[in-house]
């Protein structure tokens, strides 16, 4: 999966938990202020990227993480 | 009553009752305690208001051991299980067993059950069990279980004072915790039992993300929780439905553990459950343990949501991690 398809799936991802606009997610995107996602929705939105890029993610790696491009590497990382 | 051992006989509930203490808080009570806002709250919970029987705001403690109060664990309990045993027509003479759902018990010995079966004069055997979240849901199928052992009559009841396992200083979950009481009786049939599929579970391994200990409040990583909730109770639904050979379209009303609006709704969507089937309280009662699910379900059937013959699917999780879930045919 080259990075495109990866930020596609990701995009895919996030517009179906948060419920955004696909043009919103955009990579220095804020969870907070700019798609309106509380923790929980980020914890919702990392079970959907774990089942669908088939990996996991601890609790200790979300810390810090509040924009969509650091959300994005801590998922290519993985792959 | 001798219990006689039968294995072809059905149960079913036949009445319902619930108990919540009188004092109401809202979520500007829980403003004075610590940093927080209403809109916060309700966003994270879907709770607005929660009962509560202990803690501060009870300024004035009745004391334990009037029959009619609603100050313990033991009291919530009795008060919905006379209601029950009202409206199924029964005293508590007529029942063979009373099992008290509870993590919250008013003393380590002996179990609360105890001076609950003596207030409601039951006649055979009590035992309390503690499942956690999961207790209600855990009871249900023991109950079934002792029907279809023998037994006529079984008063099953989850009642909790969360308030008295709760950190008020702790503005992570403090406001998530509500005390009360919801009790069905259990009572056979001739002919097919409603349990029509269940499934029970534990990973003890999870233990350190959520638990109190002895004298102390709640501790929870609220976050591992969520994930861990969302994912067991959704696996452990689906066994039950397999088991049960329905699918998630022909259940009229499902009955999760009220924990969190968030965590329901998460569930029900993977579940395929449209949020319409959900039986929800959790708005005015909190996150009251073993008790959320009756307090859900009793309400379901009071405002005549179920009709006999609907499958009910029910789910539990909680500290432990523990979980259970059960596919139930309402109606007798």
């Amino acid at each position: 999966m080259d990075n495109d398809e990866a930020f596609d799936k990701f995009k895919q991802c996030a517009v179906e938990v948060l419920q955004v606009e696909p043009e919103k997610v955009v990579l220095d995107a804020k969870f907070g202020d700019d798609l309106d996602a509380d923790s929980l929705d980020l914890v919702e939105l990392v079970m959907a990227l774990e089942e669908s890029f088939d990996i996991t993610v601890d609790e200790s790696e979300l810390e810090g993480v509040t924009t969509v491009k650091q959300a994005f590497e801590l998922v290519t990382s993985k792959l | 009553m001798a219990a006689r051992l039968v294995t072809t006989r059905g149960a079913a509930i036949t009445g319902w009752g619930t108990a919540l203490p009188d004092r109401v808080v809202t979520n500007t009570d829980i403003m004075t305690l610590f940093e927080t806002s209403d809109e916060w709250i309700r966003e994270r919970s879907g709770i607005a208001t929660r009962r509560v029987a202990t803690g501060p705001f009870i300024t004035d403690p009745p004391p334990h051991h009037p029959p009619d109060g609603l100050g313990t664990t033991g009291q919530l309990a009795v008060a919905a299980g006379r209601e029950a045993l009202a409206a199924s027509g029964i005293e508590g003479s007529d029942v063979g067993l009373v099992i008290l759902c509870t993590t919250t018990p008013d003393q380590l010995i002996p179990a609360s059950s105890a001076a609950v079966s003596s207030a409601l004069g039951i006649a055979g055997g009590a035992m309390d069990i503690n499942a956690a979240c999961a207790g209600f849901t855990y009871g249900l199928v023991t109950a079934s279980s002792m029907v279809a052992a023998g037994l006529d009559r079984v008063l099953l009841i989850g009642a909790e004072t969360l308030s008295r396992a709760t950190n008020w200083e702790d503005r992570t979950n403090a406001f998530l915790f509500g005390d009360g009481a919801g009790a069905v009786v259990v009572e056979a049939i001739p002919g097919e039992t409603s349990l029509l599929g269940w499934d029970l579970g534990v990973d003890g391994s999870l233990v350190p993300i959520l638990y109190a200990d002895h004298g102390s409040g709640m501790v929870m990583k609220g976050q591992e929780v969520f994930r861990r909730a969302v994912r067991a109770t959704v696996a452990s639904a689906t066994l039950s439905l397999e088991r049960a050979k329905v699918s998630a379209d022909d259940i009229a009303l499902f009955v999760p553990h009220q924990a969190n609006i968030r965590i329901m709704d998460a569930v029900a969507d993977r579940l395929g459950l449209h949020k319409d089937k959900i039986a929800s309280v959790i708005d005015h009662t909190g996150n009251t343990s073993s008790a959320s699910i009756p307090l859900a379900l009793v309400e379901a059937a009071k405002q005549g949501r179920l009709a006999d013959g609907d499958l009910v699917l029910l789910a539990g999780f909680g500290a432990g991690m523990t979980w259970a879930s059960a596919v139930w045919r309402w109606g007798h």
